[in-house]
Parts: structure tokens; sequence; C-alpha cells
């Protein structure tokens, strides 16, 4: 693994990894902690509300599904977009980098539309425990989205610029990790908080 | 400052001196003595709020403060010498020393360590400055739902306190990931994991301890955050929430803070032990994995916190066998260092005696920390003296004496003159003296009954007199802090030059000048042993000259930028101004983008 001694000794790095993407895997087993707390506090309090609508009455399955389906592509795209920039394909990395910020931004459309409904339909943050626990979990995930997005439509630019060629690919693998981890959570989220409900039909 | 296309050398690296050299500078260096200056004064600024409620404490029925104040005063002595004092110390050596102890010219991200730094005062700043709006937090250090709601805490002393955190949170965060990579990945050639110094690896082990704990405490504050600003009902009982639920989150992240606070000062005793018994540390391996399985132990134990809570026999078993389980390793460790010791040439210079210190009161504080393991005597002693002499064995006793242990001893690679050493051992012994002065008789008036964080008590209750020995004993450890400072102000102007290896040590941090030059190593060396200065040919030689033009990295103001963007986001949440926190999110992504495309060649 190690390299030997090099003249280089400025890029000298000891696993031969550069450094940003061992920083970046460390932050991902951060972000679970952070998840996994808020995931936790969900799952504690679900059914527990004295009052308010219940998880039956607020959701709509076949719409969540569909920006599921939504991040799950965005995904492939993400993918692309990295074999693009490694490969040096100006023309698809811009398109799929583009597609990807687009699918994200269809997401978290989704997601705005979801939290007017649920309004609409009497959920906020502070009538139960299920409104703030479900607000806020999806809340952080949706930030991370947007995040995401934002962060994706940088390299888009960069991109446009001339200034993402094969040897900046490791930014583009660095924004996928954030990518694909974020639309992990959100499998976990769609199983556990939509697919998987637990508080008992009224 | 953005670089030039040009090497930077030893010769044209940036300037280091004048105040913007300061407020630019990334090198590992300089930030481990702003960290050290920084948390040494808000060190004063503890230990000031400590003497308050020792004189307060000092006579039954005695009026110094109001109750409310104490509150205040007990609150920010906790909250301060945890994060704003042993841990930014800690992150003081984290930074002078383990680039240099495994071979490095810098941390792997200068930039991330500086807004470390930046984002970690700003964190401190906005704590204290509750002071001057007559709102410090008084709900604990540990914030207790639902006491921390707006019900029972409608002014601005919580919102201080949970940003303030936050913010905190921030700069340890951003710091773990930063020491996690430069270990990982920036040890000179040769420099195996099993080759590291102990003190690295207990480092190691807290980073890792810090990113895992840190989100945890992150959320459980965002959840009081959003019940406190926008009304969620996450720790109200009225909607059916569970104010336990704070308990569990926060002791999670707890109980990990432990061990964030005092593996890193276990790391420099285990470096100033061999130093002074001339012989490497005995078991090596076994110091190591012990401290890698504290590290993991100490996810389990969280519930021993709250076994007055009424959790259930089997969850009060289970947390009680994990803790009396993780003294195992613990005990591990102090049984190699006397190992260590034992027929080695000893020489009782001041960092040994801090070292000494420290393993016979962190004995001290041990085992009554095993005490606690067990619940029916947990619930005699929880929330009484007795466990404040507890913590303060294993923080002051522990880690403030292991600090100071390393203070002593890498004083002359930090400014390159050793402190006073007859002057360092009047401040070893009489610390020594007053400590236990202070916090023993608190065993005594705990047990006797005297609760925990209670601004006064009745001459009836018996505890009069150890209450004025604990603050006899206070006062005298305060002033012993005077002569430390002495021995600073004095070395400084008198002091003769240290040499590269005052104390004939073995790690690597003493093959080079003292203080480093900025560059740190002139050549990058490649390590054949453990003990590299005590084996022939245990690294390749280090020229005093470069003998080709070393490149270090210019300055950035970015990350005090992008710190300032933050502290703004916090300080305008704090004072409910919406507007102003647009502002603080502009500053930061600001001072992200123009970071992020700064020409910046590490």
């Amino acid at each position: 693994m190690a390299h030997p001694a090099s003249a280089h000794s400025e890029h000298y790095t000891t696993t031969g990894l550069d450094s940003r993407k061992i920083a970046f895997w460390a932050f991902i087993g951060s972000e679970c902690l952070l998840f996994g707390s808020l995931i936790s506090t969900y799952l504690v309090y679900e059914g527990k509300s004295v009052s308010g609508p219940t998880t039956h009455q607020i959701f709509n399955i076949p719409l969540t599904s569909f920006s599921t389906f939504d991040l799950l592509m965005s995904s492939l795209c993400m993918v692309l977009a990295l074999a693009a920039v490694q490969r040096g394909d100006k023309i698809w990395q811009r398109v799929w980098l583009a597609g990807t910020a687009f699918l994200g931004m269809v997401f978290l459309g989704c997601q705005a539309y979801e939290f007017t409904d649920f309004v609409h339909k009497g959920l906020t943050i502070h009538t139960n425990l299920y409104g703030s626990t479900f607000f806020t979990l999806t809340g952080f995930h949706g930030g991370h989205v947007a995040v995401g997005v934002i962060w994706l439509l940088t390299l888009l630019v960069r991109s446009f610029q001339g200034k993402l060629g094969p040897e900046k690919s490791l930014n583009v693998e660095i924004a996928g990790l954030y990518w694909h981890f974020v639309d992990v959570v959100w499998i976990v989220i769609f199983t556990v908080v939509y697919l998987i409900q637990t508080t008992p039909i009224k | 400052m953005a670089t030039t296309a040009l090497p930077h050398t030893a010769a044209d690296a940036p300037p280091r001196t004048g105040l913007w050299s300061w407020i630019t500078t990334t090198d590992h260096k300089r930030i481990g003595v702003l960290y050290g200056v920084t948390a040494f004064a808000f060190f004063l600024i503890g230990g000031l709020e400590a003497l308050i409620i020792r004189l307060q404490l000092g006579a039954p029925g005695n009026s110094i403060v109001s109750a409310e104040t104490y509150n205040q005063l007990f609150t920010m002595h906790g909250t301060t010498m945890i994060f704003l004092a042993v841990m930014p110390l800690s992150a003081a050596f984290f930074n002078f020393i383990i680039p240099l102890q495994i071979g490095a010219r810098d941390v792997a991200f200068p930039r991330l360590n500086a807004f470390s730094y930046w984002v970690f005062l700003a964190g401190g700043l906005i704590l204290n400055s509750s002071f001057l709006f007559g709102a410090a937090p008084d709900a604990g250090w540990f914030g207790y739902a639902n006491l921390t709601s707006n019900q029972f805490s409608p002014g601005l002393n919580i919102d201080f306190w949970l940003i303030g955190l936050q913010v905190l949170g921030i700069a340890s965060l951003a710091a773990g990931f930063n020491f996690i990579t430069t270990i990982i990945n920036m040890r000179a050639p040769g420099m195996k994991l099993m080759r590291m110094p102990v003190f690295t690896w207990m480092s190691f082990v807290t980073q890792f301890l810090i990113i895992t704990a840190f989100p945890v405490i992150t959320i459980a504050l965002v959840f009081l955050m959003f019940d406190r600003y926008f009304g969620a009902t996450f720790y109200s009982v009225a909607a059916g929430g569970d104010v336990i639920l704070w308990q569990h989150l926060f002791w999670l992240f707890g109980h990990p803070e432990v061990y964030i606070l005092i593996l890193p000062a276990m790391g420099i005793v285990s470096e100033v032990l061999p130093t002074f018994s001339g012989k490497p540390l005995f078991g090596y391996a076994v110091v190591v994995y012990s401290g890698v399985l504290i590290g993991i132990m100490g996810w389990g134990v969280w519930s021993h916190h709250m076994f007055a809570t009424g959790l259930g026999p089997i969850a009060d078993s289970v947390f009680s066998a994990t803790t009396m389980m993780i003294a195992i390793p613990t005990g591990v460790k102090i049984f190699n260092w006397i190992a260590t010791m034992w027929g080695g040439k000893l020489r009782f210079h001041t960092p040994m005696l801090f070292a000494i210190g420290f393993i016979a009161m962190f004995i001290i504080g041990g085992l009554s920390g095993v005490m606690h393991a067990s619940p029916p005597t947990d619930l005699q002693q929880t929330d009484t003296y007795f466990v404040v002499a507890h913590i303060h064995y294993v923080l002051f006793g522990g880690a403030i004496m292991g600090i100071f242990a390393g203070i002593y001893y890498w004083w002359p690679k930090v400014f390159g003159k050793c402190l006073n050493d007859t002057l360092g051992k009047w401040h070893f012994w009489l610390t020594l003296i007053a400590l236990n002065l202070t916090f023993f008789p608190m065993h005594f008036s705990g047990l006797l009954g005297m609760p925990r964080r209670i601004y006064t008590y009745s001459a009836q209750l018996g505890v009069t007199d150890f209450n004025l020995a604990s603050t006899i004993g206070a006062l005298f450890l305060g002033a012993t802090v005077l002569i430390f400072l002495y021995n600073v102000i004095r070395t400084t102007r008198h002091g003769e030059p240290a040499g590269k290896n005052p104390w004939h040590a073995a790690t690597l941090e003493w093959a080079i000048s003292s203080p480093p030059p900025a560059y740190n190593f002139s050549v990058l060396p490649t390590v054949t042993s453990r003990v590299p200065l005590w084996t022939e040919g245990g690294v390749s030689e280090i020229p005093d000259v470069p003998p080709e033009p070393v490149h270090v990295p210019a300055g950035s103001h970015w990350p005090i930028v992008t710190a300032a963007g933050l502290a703004t986001i916090g300080a305008c949440t704090i004072a409910h101004t919406l507007i102003g926190v647009f502002v603080g999110v502009a500053i930061l992504v600001f001072g992200i983008y123009s970071w992020a495309f700064e020409p910046f060649e590490v």
C-alpha cells in the first residue's frame, strides 16, 4: 500500500489515497450517527402522540414512492456523471450533472408539496410528537439534498467554465459519495417511516 | 492570502510576525499555540467561577451570591471546563504534537484546522458573552429537559447555552475529521500504526469518539432548539414526549465525552513516563488496544448516569456490568504505567511528577467511579458531593494533571526553553496538596447527604467543616496556578535555550530543533523503530538545513471569514434576528466558495 519515500514529498500520503477521500468517509460515518439519532427518535416516539393526525391519515405513499424512485434515478445519473468526467467527456458530464441536480430538485419539489399538503391536513411541527419528529427528520434530509443540489450545480458551472477535466474527477467522486449517502439515508427513511407504520389505526 | 505559484521555502515563507500572520495562519504549530492560550484563559475564567462557588459554600447559610447567580456559576463552570478548557487544551497538543510525532509537515487540511480554532473561539465567546446580558446558562452543563423548556427557562440563558454548544460542536467535528485523516494519511514512511507514539494513538481514538458522539448531542440540541424556537414537542410531557429522551441522547454523547477528556491525558502520560524512566512503555500494544477498547466500550455505559431515572432491573444490570468492565482496560493501562517505571532510571523532573500524580489521583477517581457502577450504591451517591469528588479526581486529578505534565514536557519543544524545574516542583506539590484538600472532603460531605447544585446548606447537616476545608483548598488551588503563570513569565524572560531533546526522549518530535522550523522536517524522515531516537538508525538523518527548497503553505483569511459567518448565524439566532441569520448565511457561503476556489498548495 505505502508509497516508497519519493522525491514528490508534498504529494506523499501514507495510504496512497487522497486525504479528501478519507476525511469524507469519516464525515459520512459521523453523519450516520446524526441521522441515526433522528431516525431512532422518530421510531421511539411513533404512536406516542396524544392527539392530532396519525401517519395513516397523512402519508401519501404513491407520491413518496415516486420521489423515492426519482432520487434513486438521480444516483444513477450521478454514477454516469462521474464516469463521464473520468473519461473527459465534456458533453455527457454536463448532461448527467444537470440531470442529477434536476432530479434532486424534483425530489425537493415533491417534499415541498408534501409538507404543504400535510400542513393543510393539520400536521405541523407543533401539532404532536409525530409532527415534530417527522418534519425534523425529513427536513434534515431535505436540507442535505438541497446542499447536494447546490454542490452539483457548482460542479456544472465549473464544467461550463472548462475546469472539470479528468484530473478533477475526485471532486465529482466526493460529491457523488455525498449524494449516494443522502440517497441511502432516504431509502432507510422511506422504509421505516413511510412503509412500516407502527402507529395503531384508530 | 492566495499563494503564488512559486514554492515557498524557509527563506520566503509567509511572514510570521504581526497580528495578521496569526489571523491567517494555517501552521498547525501556531494554531496549537492559539488553542493553548485561549483554552488556558477560559480555564482561568472557569476556575474563577469555581472559586466564587466555593466561597459561597464556605459557610452554611452564606449569601455571597443569590441562588440564581449560583445556578449560572455552576452551569458555566462545568460547561467552560469541559468544552472550553480541557477539550481545547487537549486540542492544543493534538495540533502541535501529532504532526511532529508522525513525521508530517502539517495536518491534512491546514485551513480547516484554522477554521476549527476560530469556530471554537466564537463558540467560547458566545457562551461567555451571556454574562454581559445577565443571562448566563443556568440549567446545569447537562441541561436536563424539561428544565430547559420555554416554560421553565423563559430567558435567553438556555439559548446562549444551546447555540454556544452547537457552534463548539462544529469546531470539534471539523478538527476530528482533520486529525483522523492526518493520522491515517500523513504518517512518514515507516511510521506504521503500531510504531506511532501512544499520545498520537490515544488522540486517534479520541477523534473517533468526537466524530461519533458530537452528532448525537447536535441532534439533542436541535430538538431543544426546535422546542424553544418553533414550538415543537420533543421534550413536552403534555404532548406525550418523554424527558428521558434528552437524558439518553445527552449521555450517549456525554459518556464518550468523558473519554474524549481523559484519553489525551492518558496519551500524554504514556509519553512522559517512558522518557523519564529511560525505558520504552511497558506493553505498548496492550496499552494501545486498551485505549481502543475504552473508546469502544465508552459507547456502552451511558445509562449509568441515569440509574436514578428508574430504567428497570434489566437495563440497570446491563449498564452496571458494562461499567464495571470498562474499568478493566483502564486498570490494564495503570499497571502498564507502573511497570514502565519499575526498574527504570527514574528522573523526577516536573513532567514526571505530574504524570505520577495523574496515576495516583486517577486511581482515586477511578475507584469512586466503579462504586457508582452499582445501582444501589449509585442511588445513595447520585446528585451528592460524592459524585462531585469523583468527577474532580478524574478531571482535575486526571485530565488537568495530565495536561500539566504535557505542558511541562513539551514546553521546550513549543517555545525553545524549559520551564523552571524548581518552580515546577513547587507547582506540582502544592497542586497535589491543594486538590486533595479541596476534593477529598467532598467524599464525606457527599456521603453525609450534601446535595449538588444547591446554593447553600444548613449547619445542622453536619458538613460545615468539610465544606470549609474544600473552600480553603480551592483558594489554595487557585493560588498554585499563579506559580505556574509566574514560571511562564520567568522562563520567557530568563530561560536558557533547551536544545533539540532536553529530556532525552525517544519520539520523532525531539529529532528537530526547538521550536521547530515552519516546515517541521527538512526532509521526510523514514522511521524504522517505535522509539526512533533510542534506536541506532531508528530514523533517517534529518539535516538542520533543508537540502532542497521546502514548500510551506501560505496563510489564508477565509477560515476566519467562514467562522465569522457561523458566529453571526449563532449570535443572531440567540437574538431572534432572522435578517441577521441570513447575513450570517451569506458570509458563510461566500467564505466557503472563496475558500474552495482559493489556490492553496498544501
